[in-house]
């Protein structure tokens, strides 16, 4: 099959070439252009892009929130939305141009010709329906077979899609099916026709590893199957497991495109190159994942041995919760660590396996069953409140979703000041110097004073985030899936901030993430939790490369492979 | 979305190992009992609440009813009292009259009219029905002005929004004398459609029906807009569109049943309120009906009835949000395995 090149005259002779061997692209985008109207006039979104996508290819769009991709693809099946005007030179499915088809002929061609799967199953199927009726309603759409025969066809759907027990899973809803069986069942839906080509948007955006690992194999397989696949997400270490032609999408344009093998390693552009450098892995610990972030760590000062004292310690900590229905779940099992100076200390699990309650009793937010919490040597998880504020300013916390942490008709400077003790900082310029000392250090400028978290973009409220929880210069900040919602770029230079901050500052940090290339890059001792029980720790050398733990090494072997060692030889 | 709370956590781990059973329904006899129990509450607070205030009014009980039975306001003699305070218990210490009372609730038993000496629940009985049929069928149109109306206008641009929300706002500020009169007016007067007193009759129905069901369309219309529209940005509905399904299907099949809930909650409080309405609009549409009675006994002081009447709305008022609840949880089943 053709490696198709930005030439377009070699993409002509390649396309020849195909057309002559019997290969025809199943679906042909030549300048595909999109803008959209706004109150400001057309705002272009995407421009001129090109691709072929082939019989059992899949080609991937890599880029950035608001890079053009998810537009790109919608536009492929005629959804684009409101307002949005479309030019193409060519947008032909199976050699028919569908450029100007009408509503009703799209309709036809979605779920049948065209299947999309999008990410988390939770909101992207209906969450007050059974899967079943979900996946049933793709084959009635096309007027496939009866009533009866479609939710036999659905039982067979979920069988192949590996779902354990469908008749009964088949009746339950999203929120009723754990996050791997339900992304199945989405899967299902939109491959419920066999259609030749399948788009997935993010799929596994969101999802825990083993289960985007999971969602990865069935799209593996069914482009074993013939189908086609176009695959859209920001993170390049997702998309080097599926794809066979990438395209690198930038501000609507394609900045690279070629063969993924080429591409991943010798990467053209600058861009690419950062891209494909952003990702954390074990391979990048203690060196920078951004252009901006390796200026940064090289005036830092050089990372310190871990210092031998314990700033937080947690002793057989147990924390049971109690359902609406009277069942008692432990979300925390008898967890114990040490926390030293300077140090990272990565918890790893996913969604339930009481990471984030153990960083909410550290923080002394929940207050545990048994065990206890010390902070500095001091008793902290036995006191009452008032008790515990006099410590309060040494440990303080980054979420994942900084937005709805502030308060929205608050500025920049109200939250930060909010954040600043009136005792430590009496003045309004001592506080108002402390402010701008703060956004200094976690690199943004001054007049991000003014504006409201409303407006800023997501990395930009994460470092806001940062510089409040730096504001009372603590020695403990939990983060808790701090970096998870932002795209790889963004994560990238946020997670150089930390090293950088960390080093300044000797400070420690518990860093919660389900992410575990994440966890690889920052930590220097690991805690893998799996149903609120420590399955291993240790660093990230045992870990990654002799996990002990069945369950350690499941996780391991979940994470996309992707070696980027020659392009980052390349770019050194 | 990574981070759950832990009761959906529970759950999908139980989900992961394909042992936990289904959920859905084991909570449901516990929230029956505890939807039953808090509507006696409701019931017997609203009961005794009437008890007492009819106690604390001034002047002697007996007087009262003498005096509105005579139709004259003027002093009686004990001799002429005894009876009266016979009758009505009204020597009895406040106590007893109220446990009395009580246990007249319980089999059904509300006491006298003092005005027209006959019982209570017989003269609400006469009227009772026509009421409740005009209360629900004005719901009922509602509900349908209100879907029709969304479904076609909601979330298809900014011109057809500012249109559908003017008319959702212009609606719901409709008082119902006015509007009565103007329907009245125009469909029985001038074009003749409707009869003018309308009688009981399923025709003379509609425009009294109407007059109640356009406000509360406009207003259920302004909560479902919203939600209407939120659920059409779902993720959920752009999968249903990447299936195939069209415009019509996704509005009626997958965002409306999004829409009504919080519709469906209003509704509860609606149809109690319709009740009070409705003496407005018995009286524009000269219609039969408990509106009369009410502001007939409330004018005469006819205790009995007046309390009667405020036990039947607390009543109603409750069967509407057993009613309510029962809907949602239909509508939305995730609601029936929490509380």
């Amino acid at each position: 099959m053709s490696a198709i090149t930005t030439d377009a005259a070699a993409s002509d002779l390649a396309a020849e070439i195909d057309n002559l061997a019997g290969f025809r692209p199943r679906l042909r985008v030549r300048d595909l252009s999109v803008a959209f109207q706004t109150t400001g006039g057309l705002r272009p979104i995407v421009q001129d892009v090109s691709f072929d996508l082939y019989p059992g290819q899949c080609v991937a769009i890599v880029g950035e929130s608001g890079s053009g991709k998810s537009v790109t693809a919608r536009t492929v099946v005629g959804l684009t939305g409101r307002g949005a005007r479309v030019s193409a030179g060519e947008l032909s499915l199976h050699g028919r141009d569908v450029s100007g088809l009408s509503d009703r002929q799209w309709q036809g061609i979605r779920g049948k010709e065209v299947g999309f799967i999008l990410q988390d199953a939770l909101v992207s199927l209906d969450p007050l329906r059974p899967v079943g009726a979900e996946i049933a309603e793709s084959l009635r759409l096309h007027g496939w077979g009866d009533a009866a025969a479609r939710s036999t066809k659905v039982i067979e759907l979920l069988t192949s899609v590996g779902v354990p027990k469908p008749e009964l899973r088949a009746r339950q809803r999203p929120d009723q099916l754990s996050g791997g069986l339900r992304q199945r069942a989405l899967i299902a839906s939109a491959l419920a026709l066999a259609p030749d080509v399948v788009i997935a948007d993010e799929p596994t955006t969101a999802l825990d590893v083993t289960v985007q690992a999971q969602v990865l194999e069935l799209l593996e397989e069914s482009k074993r199957r013939g189908a086609s696949i176009i695959l859209i997400s920001h993170d390049l270490s997702v998309v080097a497991q599926l794809a066979d032609h990438i395209l690198v999408m930038k501000d609507g344009r394609v900045v690279e495109q070629g063969a993924a093998a080429d591409l991943l390693a010798a990467p053209r552009e600058a861009y690419t190159r950062a891209l494909i450098a952003a990702v954390p892995s074990e391979d990048t610990r203690g060196g920078s994942l951004s252009p901006a972030g390796a200026a940064l760590l090289e005036a830092a000062p050089p990372a310190r041995e871990v210092h031998d004292e314990v700033v937080l310690s947690a002793r057989d900590v147990v924390k049971h919760f109690r359902s609406s229905d009277g069942s008692v779940t432990t979300a925390v099992d008898s967890v114990s660590f040490d926390l030293h100076r300077g140090e990272t200390l990565g918890i790893v699990g996913e969604s339930g396996s009481g990471k984030s309650t153990t960083g909410r009793i550290a923080l002394a937010l929940e207050q545990a069953d048994a065990g206890t919490v010390t902070l500095l040597g001091q008793p902290w998880s036995s006191l009452p409140e008032p008790r515990r504020r006099a410590l309060r300013s040494r440990i303080s916390v980054v979420s994942q979703d900084p937005l709805s942490s502030f308060d929205p008709r608050w500025n920049v400077e109200r939250i930060l000041v909010d954040a600043l003790q009136r005792g430590v900082f009496p003045s309004a310029s001592a506080r108002a110097e402390r402010i701008r000392e703060l956004l200094d250090q976690v690199g943004l400028p001054h007049a991000v004073l003014r504006r409201f978290p409303l407006r800023l973009s997501g990395g930009q409220r994460q470092r806001i985030a940062i510089a409040r929880a730096l504001a009372e210069a603590p020695d403990i900040i939990v983060l808790d899936e701090a970096v998870s919602a932002l795209d790889v770029t963004i994560q990238a230079q946020i997670l150089d901030l930390l090293v950088v901050l960390q080093r300044q500052h000797g400070l420690s940090y518990l860093f919660i993430s389900h992410d575990l290339g994440v966890i690889a890059h920052l930590s220097h001792r690991v805690l893998v939790m799996k149903d609120g029980v420590v399955v291993e720790s240790g660093t990230p050398d045992d870990i990654f490369h002799r996990p002990q733990e069945p369950y350690t090494r499941e996780l391991i072997a979940s994470i996309p492979v992707f070696d980027p060692r020659p392009a980052q030889e390349q770019n050194a | 979305m990574t981070r759950t709370s832990f009761s959906e956590t529970d759950a999908e781990t139980g989900g992961l190992l394909g042992s936990a059973p289904p959920r859905r329904g084991r909570g449901a006899p516990r929230l029956v009992v505890g939807k039953v129990v808090s509507a006696a509450l409701v019931l017997f607070g609203a009961a005794t609440a009437a008890f007492f205030a009819q106690a604390s009014l001034p002047g002697d009980r007996a007087t009262v009813i003498l005096n509105i039975r005579a139709g004259q306001a003027v002093a009686r003699t004990p001799e002429e009292l005894a009876p009266i305070n016979a009758e009505y218990h009204l020597h009895d210490p406040l106590i007893v009259q109220y446990f009395g009372y009580l246990r007249g609730l319980v089999v059904g038993d509300l006491g006298n009219s003092y005005q027209q000496h006959r019982p209570v629940i017989a003269i609400i009985a006469d009227q009772l029905g026509a009421t409740i049929v005009l209360t629900l069928t004005a719901l009922v149109f509602a509900w349908i002005i209100m879907v029709v109306w969304v479904t076609l206008t909601a979330g298809k641009g900014p011109a057809s929004r500012a249109i559908g929300g003017f008319f959702d706002t212009v609606a719901a500020g409709l008082p119902h004398y006015w509007l009565g009169i103007i329907l009245l007016l125009v469909f029985a007067l001038s074009l003749g459609w409707f009869p003018v007193i309308g009688g009981t009759g399923p025709v003379g129905l509609v425009l009294p029906a109407l007059t109640l069901a356009i406000p509360l369309a406009g207003f259920l219309g302004q909560a479902t807009r919203t939600e209407f529209e939120r659920a059409l940005d779902s993720p959920f509905v752009l999968t249903a569109r990447m299936r195939g399904m069209g415009e019509t299907g996704i509005r009626l099949r997958h965002v409306l049943r999004h829409a009504v809930l919080p519709a469906v909650t209003l509704s509860g409080w609606a149809l109690g309120a319709t009740i009070s309405g409705a003496v407005v609009v018995e009286a524009v549409f000269a219609r039969p009906g408990i509106g009369q009675v009410l502001v007939t006994a409330v004018s005469s002081q006819d205790m009995p009835v007046v309390i009667g009447i405020v036990m039947l709305i607390a009543a109603f008022y409750v069967l509407a949000n057993l009613l309510v609840d029962i809907a949602y949880a239909i509508i939305d089943p995730r609601l029936r395995r929490t509380s």
